[in-house]
């Protein structure tokens, strides 16, 4: 540390080759999103090949989905789809300083996040209150029998990777979600967040698993206070281009998700 | 210099295409499940040529990462690439064991012969 504050008190302004220019050509935030996203992206790719290694090997493999779920998986698809569209537009209004509608349009980009999140919930209950579950979830009597539930015990492997691989997508778009919500409103988005948790808590029955999901709006909460704590600025044009690369890849990751895990396993009366 | 924000030399009109071509791809994706024309393991592949067609759209345009340093865009992409290469080969050649030699299972999902 001694050097390296020796050498930084000797460095001379305006002299060529005093400082390095950066490899990428792009700002240090951009650049460490982007690797965050990388590694991320193996995360997801293993978790895509165990998936599709069981679909494979598992014969017959079971095909749950009824047109109902297609359709609901098909609307969060374009919820995810035009959240990508407004987080570009919030972009587009960082780079001119258009600070309304920056906060406008990630909040519309939010909005459509938050559907898919609950729209995804919707469909765990309900298979969840179908009988498609794994060891350790809150489950209702009705879960017991059923068609769904013959899967769970038979061919326990594809409860654990469809659950698996949804709840790290989920958990990431909740991220999302926080993550967008303190660039837009900074501190302001803190009680907020602590009134949906409490209310989740509250309105979400004990025998549904998001009661208890619902506390990572608790742990988000903590870290945002956190950083808000540690750095309380004021997000600018570049930091609202990094959470768009982030939000981004939230998308990405479902356009892998959505025909694997939905469309290969579709029934169709 | 340092780069500044990822200039956009494209009009909005562009972002608005490539999420129109995004919704229409999807839609393929799900009229090829709705009507289940192909075998499983033929569906699996017309399925992922789509989801990467996607991901590119998403990654080139929304991502900007078509108006980066080529290096860049070649860092990145060919090492996540490789990797995913690797893993290829890890799972799938053991992925088609029963499909390549055989093994039956019966009707009772799960209980092998």
């Amino acid at each position: 540390m001694a050097d390296a504050t020796l050498q930084h008190d000797t460095v001379q302004h305006g002299v060529p080759g005093a400082y390095e220019a950066p490899l990428f050509g792009a700002y240090s935030k951009k650049v460490g999103m982007w690797l965050f996203l990388a590694s991320d992206s193996l995360t997801f790719g293993a978790l895509l090949f165990a998936f599709s290694y069981n679909r494979l090997y598992t014969i017959p493999w079971p095909t749950p989905f009824h047109a109902e779920s297609i359709a609901n998986a098909t609307i969060m698809t374009a919820c995810l789809l035009s959240s990508s569209l407004t987080m570009v537009m919030a972009v587009f209004a960082a780079q001119r300083g258009d600070r309304a509608w920056t906060r406008n349009w990630l909040l519309a980009t939010m909005v459509f996040g938050t559907a898919f999140i609950v729209l995804h919930g919707m469909e765990w209950s309900k298979l969840i209150g179908e009988g498609l579950t794994i060891p350790g979830f809150p489950k209702p009597p009705s879960a017991a029998t059923g068609e769904l539930a013959d899967i769970s015990k038979n061919v326990p492997q594809f409860p654990a990777t469809f659950f698996g691989l949804t709840a790290m997508h989920m958990l990431h778009v909740t991220i999302g979600v926080i993550y967008l919500g303190v660039v837009a409103f900074r501190k302001w988005f803190l009680p907020i967040l602590g009134v949906l948790w409490i209310a989740g808590y509250l309105l979400i029955p004990a025998d549904n698993v998001f009661h208890y999901g619902i506390h990572a709006l608790l742990l988000g909460l903590i870290v945002a206070a956190v950083i808000l704590y540690l750095k309380p600025k004021d997000y600018d044009a570049h930091d609202v281009e990094v959470s768009g690369l982030y939000w981004h890849f939230v998308d990405l990751v479902w356009m892998f998700i959505f025909p694997l895990v939905y469309l290969m396993s579709t029934k169709i009366q | 210099m340092m780069h500044d924000t990822a200039t956009h030399s494209d009009s909005k009109v562009t972002y608005f295409w490539v999420w129109g071509a995004l919704l229409f791809l999807t839609a393929v994706e799900v009229v090829l499940g709705y009507r289940q024309v192909f075998q499983p393991v033929r569906m699996l592949e017309v399925l992922i040529i789509l989801s990467i067609i996607k991901s590119a759209l998403i990654i080139g345009y929304f991502m900007h990462l078509k108006f980066e340093k080529a290096l860049m865009r070649w860092m990145l992409m060919a090492s996540v690439v490789a990797c995913f290469i690797i893993m290829y080969f890890f799972f799938f050649p053991d992925a088609g064991r029963v499909h390549d030699h055989g093994v039956k299972w019966t009707v009772q999902l799960g209980s092998r012969v």
